[in-house]
């Protein structure tokens, strides 16, 4: 019963076609297959938030997800973030806040504040706490990530302004 | 590898689902897989086939009528979330879907997957409780309706049968004036419920109580209600006294002590939760009729 399929899906902009076993994780897709190891695995459960990356611009648990459930579908890890050596405003954000200390949770925060940014570009304070609990960070205290947040959600409304 | 191995199948039709869940003996269907596959990565769970319902298409949808709202059963809590039809239509699912895990797991989350779960205290089983929601499963033999007052036997165990797949669940209307509230106590948001309480009223025009519906979660019956307060209440105005009324018959509701605290720290807990939505949606529902 050690059933495999064959999948197509495009990771940080990139087509890959690989052969997976229909058990294994998308965060081992990433990870093992793809060497992509800036999605870490904190729970493997669904309540750390470590491994959260976006698929189709969604941020989701990547240890929740099975690698086929992505064939057809485009995914966007901690690596695809940056454009070069211009980084995302999130990250230009976490850097300029103290948002990360040993950085293990820094992926997984990534990827879930560039959703909520998306889906809300003025956030409150408490809207851009409540934004970041699904995140569990053991080292910052969150003051700086929620400051990276509002930060960030300033410099992406100043990206969008007609120059 | 994280779960056991398993044969994978992803059928497109509700037919082709309910084919195989008739067809094989040890299946599970995969919906969000935010409480399954937890369970499949610890290796609490063994199943030889899984069925994947992300391509049944057919099971998405909300449909909202003057009467009652369908939602398909793999309609993603996200997409509940954001519905501005379905806030008008049900506020109380909006509302209380606030509470159910955190954004990236309502991302994946799905109505039905939740109910099919039957986490005691998971919200949605709240929200279907207080709103008398009907569950509608098909299987091989048919569809079969089964009102929400009788479809959790146990936790974790709802009236389903292993060849029975939640197809929609539908929710009955409140008049468009009327008052809502969910609250819940939780350690940390986000995390599961110690108790919660969902109550909807409807008021006539002079203020007083049409209908009344107050339900409960993390007592030891799953989504309980407050009964027979429900018809007395008619005709009554809402007042200080009736809200301290409800928190001291919810507080003779059994309930389990565990880890959080003893029995009684519950029943005082969801006590003063069900006199608090009480209170918020009598306000709400107050503001509605002078607004």
């Amino acid at each position: 019963m050690h059933d495999e399929r064959r999948i197509q899906a495009t990771v940080n902009g990139a087509e890959h076609e690989v052969t997976v076993p229909v058990r294994l994780t998308l965060a081992d897709l990433l990870r093992q297959k793809l060497r992509l190891t800036g999605t870490h695995l904190g729970c493997e459960h669904g309540v750390c938030g470590a491994c959260t990356v976006l698929v189709d611009g969604v941020a989701v648990r990547s240890c929740l997800m099975l690698a086929v459930q992505v064939d057809g579908h485009e995914v966007t890890t901690v690596e695809g973030l940056a454009d070069g050596e211009n980084l995302h405003p999130i990250q230009q954000a976490f850097m300029d806040h103290h948002a990360l200390q040993c950085g293990f949770c820094t992926p997984g925060l990534l990827t879930s504040i560039i959703d909520f940014l998306g889906q809300n570009p003025t956030p409150t304070r408490e809207e851009a706490t409540e934004a970041v609990s699904g995140n569990i960070c053991r080292c910052t205290g969150y003051a700086g990530i929620v400051d990276a947040t509002l930060a960030a959600a300033e410099a992406l409304r100043a990206e969008d302004r007609p120059r | 590898m994280k779960p056991a191995p398993f044969r994978y199948h992803d059928p497109s039709t509700v037919d082709e689902v309910v084919t195989l869940l008739g067809r094989l003996e040890e299946a599970k269907v995969l919906a969000g897989g935010q409480s399954l596959m937890p369970l499949m990565n610890l290796r609490m769970t063994g199943f030889d086939d899984l069925i994947d319902l992300k391509g049944v298409q057919e099971l998405q949808g909300i449909t909202v009528t003057s009467d009652q709202v369908t939602i398909g059963s793999m309609t993603r809590q996200r997409a509940c979330e954001h519905s501005d039809a379905l806030a008008e239509a049900l506020p109380i699912l909006r509302e209380a879907l606030g509470y159910v895990g955190h954004p990236q797991t309502r991302n994946r989350g799905t109505i039905g997957g939740s109910l099919a779960h039957l986490d005691p205290t998971a919200e949605l089983v709240g929200v279907a409780s207080v709103l008398d929601a009907q569950i509608i499963a098909r299987s091989t033999a048919g569809e079969r309706r089964i009102p929400f007052d009788r479809y959790p036997e146990m936790t974790f165990v709802p009236d389903l049968t292993d060849q029975e797949l939640i197809t929609e669940v539908v929710f009955p209307r409140w008049p468009e004036d009327h008052g809502w509230a969910f609250e819940e106590f939780a350690p940390r948001h986000g995390d599961f419920a110690i108790a919660a309480a969902a109550a909807l009223v409807s008021l006539n025009a002079e203020g007083a109580i049409d209908r009344i519906a107050v339900a409960l979660l993390g007592m030891s019956e799953i989504g309980v209600r407050v009964g027979d307060l429900e018809q007395e209440w008619r005709g009554q105005k809402p007042s200080e006294a009736l809200f301290a009324g409800v928190a001291e018959h919810v507080r003779r509701f059994d309930a389990t002590p565990d880890i959080h605290g003893p029995a009684a720290y519950r029943q005082h807990l969801a006590g003063v939760l069900a006199q608090r939505a009480l209170r918020h949606a009598c306000d709400r529902a107050g503001s509605r009729l002078h607004a």
